[in-house]
């Protein structure tokens, strides 16, 4: 598949404008990306994020999740097709302005800043003082559990408490689009089933729009409202489905049948989107 | 955000089943928690280990000096070969005078030049990494400049710098500055993906990433090149005064050491190595400590590991 350089159609450079709401957050038609080294990392792949949901990218490693997700982001162009944010606040650069929020696989926290120093990042980095910032990192802080460690340094922290860190800095620009890549796939699983239930918890009180990567269908049957399947070489989108649930997502949830329901509906579009792609 | 549901959730099951806080790496509370029975012996270890990290060398060296001590009295070798111990110290209360100015000389070209190298090192290093072809460009240069042994080149540089102390200034210089940019130049480049990656995210302008984000993460590097550099710029600039022979009032200790070779007088020239080691070790405990103070806080290098 030979897809042509199209450098002026990168992005599609909109003036800086407003935001308006009832818009989807993002829009991918038709996105493709083939990186420098030749690889097709996703082909012609739609997709829109609409207000309020809780979305799960699932599929196989090496199909394109993640570089989906830094697209939808704004990190990285794209190499055909339209790519916008309908309802964002567009900057000069054309790409988002602050209202999306990633958290990366690892913590990616700054070790020589404490905890209070890294949540402090993204308003540090718009100019905002350190003590007009205090309050909202303490907010965010609490919304983690992590308000008496303000002061600690990083490397002193547990994997999970770093995490915790991680997404206090995410909500701390108070985002109206959460990007999650993998976020607890190097934790054990109690800390990641208490950060998935605390996730979820965040979801419901804030009203903010999660777009959330991961291999596993447990965690993705177990969070998402619809569930967007991804097939391998080249990256594309397999399958699109609502999930819905009349009970609560918590630990009862995770035992019920509808839960258990829910699991094999994903598993079994996830082994069509495996089998499909391996030869 | 008003999020203190989950807050309160935390504090019920931490208890519980949680493995997270506080527990799995035993953190700050340690430090005012007064349930510990360890804590008492825990200092009296580690002030025992500071005591054993000065201790065994100083009896190492006392050792060796009570050994060479014996070895020229009974042998009886005369002073003009290996003078004892007794008379390097002569030596050096007796020549003070004419060693102390030398030793502030070469000390006073090393920092300098190590100052210059740093500046210059790290700026270079920050240029360098700005783009690809001014690496390109310019790389190549620098290490040309940097495997062409400086004893080589010393003459050169003698010929052209306007006065010795300069020529001696360029060459301690151009010594120090490679490890200290080569290293920083790896450092600036070492910087975490995803942390860049974040900075783009919220937008962040070039100036914004490198002062909060690159200068602070390749400062393990920084030290590492300033550690190296600190002990170059020292051997550097006795080298340089091998190679230039200038003589006279303003001369540092590499030329006093010559002189005292052409003399004869050995026990003046035990007295000038073992300023010009004392110098060597002090540089390297300054570098060093600075090293420790600025990342004793956070970088693994510095941190005791506890298992």
């Amino acid at each position: 598949m030979v897809i042509a350089e199209e450098g002026s159609q990168e992005k599609n450079m909109l003036s800086a404008r407003e935001p308006s709401t009832s818009r989807p957050l993002v829009e991918m038609k038709h996105v493709s990306k083939v990186f420098s080294n030749g690889t097709v990392a996703l082909s012609d792949m739609s997709m829109s994020v609409r207000p309020g949901e809780f979305i799960s990218l699932l599929g196989p490693s090496g199909c394109g999740k993640s570089t989906a997700l830094r697209i939808i982001a704004g990190l990285g162009g794209i190499s055909q097709g339209e790519l916008d944010w309908p309802s964002l606040r567009i900057n000069a650069r054309g790409l988002p302005d602050g209202a999306i929020s990633f958290v990366f696989q690892e913590p990616t926290l700054m070790p020589w800043q404490t905890v209070f120093g890294n949540v402090y990042l993204p308003l540090r980095l718009k100019g905002i003082s350190k003590k007009a910032a205090r309050e909202r990192i303490t907010a965010a802080l609490e919304s983690v559990g992590l308000e008496e460690f303000d002061q600690a340094y990083p490397r002193e922290l547990s994997g999970g408490m770093k995490m915790r860190v991680s997404i206090a800095r995410a909500l701390v620009t108070e985002p109206k689009l959460l990007l999650m890549d993998e976020p607890f796939a190097a934790l054990d699983e109690i800390t990641r089933q208490k950060l998935n239930d605390d996730v979820l918890k965040l979801w419901k009180s804030t009203g903010i729009t999660v777009v959330f990567v991961t291999h596993s269908v447990f965690e993705s049957a177990y969070l998402a409202n619809r569930i967007v399947v991804m097939k391998a070489r080249p990256g594309r989108v397999h399958a699109d489905f609502p999930l819905h649930t009349s009970l609560d997502r918590d630990a009862g949830y995770r035992t019920s049948e509808e839960y258990r329901l829910a699991c094999s509906e994903v598993s079994a579009k996830l082994s069509e989107a495996m089998g499909g792609g391996e030869h | 955000m008003t999020m203190t549901s989950i807050k309160e959730d935390e504090v019920h099951t931490d208890g519980g089943l949680d493995s997270d806080p506080a527990k799995k790496e035993e953190p700050r509370e340690f430090a005012s928690g007064p349930t510990l029975p360890t804590k008492e012996s825990a200092a009296a270890a580690k002030r025992r280990d500071r005591f054993f990290t000065i201790v065994i060398p100083l009896c190492v060296i006392a050792c060796l000096i009570v050994v060479w001590h014996v070895m020229v009295k009974v042998n009886e070798v005369p002073h003009y070969i290996l003078p004892g111990p007794s008379l390097v110290v002569n030596s050096l209360v007796s020549d003070w005078h004419i060693l102390f100015p030398a030793l502030l000389v070469t000390a006073k070209i090393t920092l300098m030049s190590l100052a210059l190298a740093l500046l210059g090192g790290g700026g270079m290093a920050i240029l360098l990494v700005q783009s690809r072809w001014i690496e390109t460009a310019l790389y190549p240069i620098m290490v040309i400049l940097q495997v062409t042994p400086i004893i080589a080149i010393a003459p050169l540089i003698l010929i052209y710098a306007p006065t010795t102390q300069t020529a001696l200034l360029i060459c301690a210089f151009v010594v120090a500055f490679f490890p200290i940019l080569s290293n920083m130049v790896q450092g600036l480049k070492s910087v975490d993906h995803n942390l860049l990656n974040l900075f783009e995210l919220y937008g962040a302008s070039r100036w914004q990433t490198l002062v909060y984000l690159k200068l602070p993460s390749c400062l393990p590097y920084f030290m590492t090149g300033l550690r190296i550099g600190g002990g170059l710029a020292l051997i550097a600039a006795v080298v340089a005064e091998f190679a230039a022979g200038s003589a006279g009032a303003g001369s540092g200790l590499a030329f006093r050491l010559l002189e005292s070779q052409f003399r004869l007088n050995i026990s003046r020239l035990f007295a000038a190595l073992f300023l010009l080691a004392s110098l060597g070790v002090l540089i390297f405990a300054i570098t060093s400590f600075i090293s420790w103070w600025t990342l004793h806080r956070w970088h693994e290098s510095s941190v005791k590991r506890e298992n």
